[in-house]
């Protein structure tokens, strides 16, 4: 088995003196795609933001390709090798796509090796037509494509999604994670929250099942899919 | 009306105005980066004023006098020196209160601009302070039946004002450090999320303030030869006015909001009265704050994501 490069250790989180991560524990392999499902206000994108230490977690330990990294300032994450596409994409709206996608180069450092820029735009040929446009008039799914390829321009280890299909048509859907896939064939580390839970289950090597700030489940993306309990929360139907 | 009057009192008010853009440069920059008024930022100013004097008396005591040699080095030393202030006041009255109610750092900031106001009343005295006339001469360009007169002064300040504005349009839109700054403005958890050290950069925003508000303060001793350590309050509000009127937050905003006030100072006092200009000044800012609430160039938080 792969070695970890992810790994929360009874990690717990607050906003003031709301609880919205209980004794978290999970680990992520290099090379998985590993997805986290959970309803509206279980904790995901709380968990995302926590190993960026914002919030700082109050309990447990992060541990990121064998470092420490629970106490270390929100700036010095990214250059370790995480890159994460927040919830509501948080593109900069009066910046213009190649802007965005310079900023994402921040935390690269100076790595040797291909500028990830031009594979990119062959990745996304719509942002390169829009390389000159204001980021906040690109669409909903345009904006989706350059959180996703910003976080890429960091070339990292672990890439981090918060519902990339939230508010997507599902021709964009299907898109989105077809791009998921082809990001973990290039080597890259793929940590999926979704509330689509079935398209996530299916691309997903394995996954957790996040309940109230609790991890409730976990198993490979095949077994949680049938499961019962995740049939009937999740994917809307009956057992 | 006399048309060389005209174009002479329309040049007063672009230097004047030149001036008011510089300093609300430090406004605008630090209320777009923490969306909180600077209220020290006047008496920085004055602090550049004081140090202009210092600087060029020291090189008048070590026999300096080329003028270009004195000019630059003055410039410099006094934009180091101030910027320097700058990034002490957010360190000691912003930083520590950046999490707490948005009334507490207003409080520290004003606490610090009357400590700096002591400190260079205590130090320099309390009377006024001259500077010696480091330029004189004008360009005489005749106009209709008339003159304009230009100071060579006056043509320094046109041309250090827009260079240094072009330079730090340059900083802001074409370097990575400007990109930063930009990106923590527009959203300062995504810029850490990204790497972006955003305390470095408020204090670097801090810093470009004073910086720019150093280049007014030694233009403007150099043009009236003397101040007092009062002038940062009057010159603040003026300079704090011109950024609300372009629109706060926004740099072009600044520059065109100083220009205006400028313009309008001079027209006023020229054509209708002097002991007005700053009513009519004040008076003009409530209007285009009635049509324009975000000011000429500010823009309405977007909120498109
Ligand atoms: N900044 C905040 N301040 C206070 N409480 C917060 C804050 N952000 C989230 N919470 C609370 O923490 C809990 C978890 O929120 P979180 O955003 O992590 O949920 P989520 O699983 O991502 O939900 P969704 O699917 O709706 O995005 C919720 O109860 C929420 O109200
Ligand atoms: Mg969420």
């Amino acid at each position: 088995m792969a070695e970890p490069i992810l790994e929360l250790c009874g990690i717990s989180s607050h906003y003031g003196p709301i609880r919205a991560l209980h004794d978290v524990s999970l680990t992520i392999r290099h090379g998985e795609i590993v997805a986290l499902i959970g309803a509206n206000g279980a904790g995901k994108s709380t968990l995302l933001m926590t190993l960026f230490g914002n919030p700082r977690a109050s309990e447990g330990q992060v541990w990121f390709a064998g470092e420490a990294i629970t106490h270390l300032p929100t700036h010095h994450i990214a250059p370790l090798g995480m890159a994460l596409v927040p919830e509501g994409r948080r593109i900069f709206p009066g910046m213009t796509v190649l802007e965005n996608m310079d900023l994402g180069r921040i935390s690269a450092g100076p790595r040797v090796g291909r500028d990830p820029l031009e594979g990119l735009y062959e990745l996304f040929p719509i942002l390169k037509e829009r390389s000159h446009q204001k980021a906040g008039t690109l669409s909903g799914g345009e904006q989706q494509m350059l959180a996703i390829a910003r976080a890429l321009m960091s070339q990292p280890r672990l890439l981090l999604l918060d519902e990339p299909s939230l508010g997507l048509a599902p021709l964009m859907i299907r898109k989105i994670f077809s791009l998921i896939q082809t990001i973990v064939q290039s080597g890259t580390t793929v940590f999926l929250v979704e509330q689509n839970a079935s398209q996530a289950l299916q691309i997903a090597n394995r996954g957790y099942v996040l309940v109230n700030g609790r991890i409730r489940l976990e198993g490979s993306g095949q077994a949680l899919l049938h499961d019962p309990e995740v049939r009937q929360a999740y994917l809307g139907r009956q057992v | 009306m006399e048309p060389s009057i005209l174009a002479q009192q329309a040049v007063n008010g672009l230097i004047l105005g030149a001036t008011y853009g510089l300093i609300a440069i430090g406004y605008t920059m630090v209320y777009g980066i923490i969306g909180m008024i600077n209220f020290a930022h006047g008496e920085i100013y004055m602090v550049s004023a004081y140090l202009t004097a210092i600087f060029l008396a020291v090189l008048h005591f070590f026999g300096i006098t080329s003028i270009p040699v004195v000019l630059i080095v003055v410039l410099v030393a006094t934009l180091c020196i101030t910027a320097l202030h700058g990034w002490f006041v957010e360190r000691i009255a912003y930083r520590p209160l950046r999490d707490s109610n948005r009334l507490a750092p207003l409080i520290t900031a004003i606490g610090l601009s009357l400590i700096l106001q002591n400190y260079v009343r205590l130090s320099q005295g309390a009377r006024s302070q001259g500077v010696p006339t480091l330029l004189t001469g004008s360009f005489v360009i005749p106009a209709g039946s008339g003159v304009i007169q230009i100071t060579h002064v006056q043509a320094l300040i046109i041309v250090v004002a827009i260079a240094s504005m072009a330079v730090l349009t340059f900083i802001m839109h074409r370097t990575s450090l400007g990109r930063a700054c930009r990106a923590t403005e527009q959203d300062r958890v995504m810029a850490s999320l990204l790497g972006i050290n955003t305390d470095y950069i408020i204090s670097v925003v801090f810093v470009i303030g004073a910086a720019m508000a150093a280049i007014a303060g030694v233009l403007v001793s150099l043009n009236y030869g003397s101040f007092d350590f009062h002038i940062g309050f009057i010159t603040g509000i003026k300079a704090f006015t011109a950024a609300v009127l372009g629109g706060i937050g926004s740099l072009p905003g600044a520059m065109l909001g100083g220009l205006i006030l400028g313009l309008s100072e001079s027209f006023f006092s020229g054509f209708v009265n002097t002991d007005y200009k700053d009513v009519f000044a004040f008076a003009l800012l409530v209007l285009v704050l009635i049509f324009r609430p975000s000011g000429l160039l500010g823009q309405p938080l977007v909120t498109k994501v």
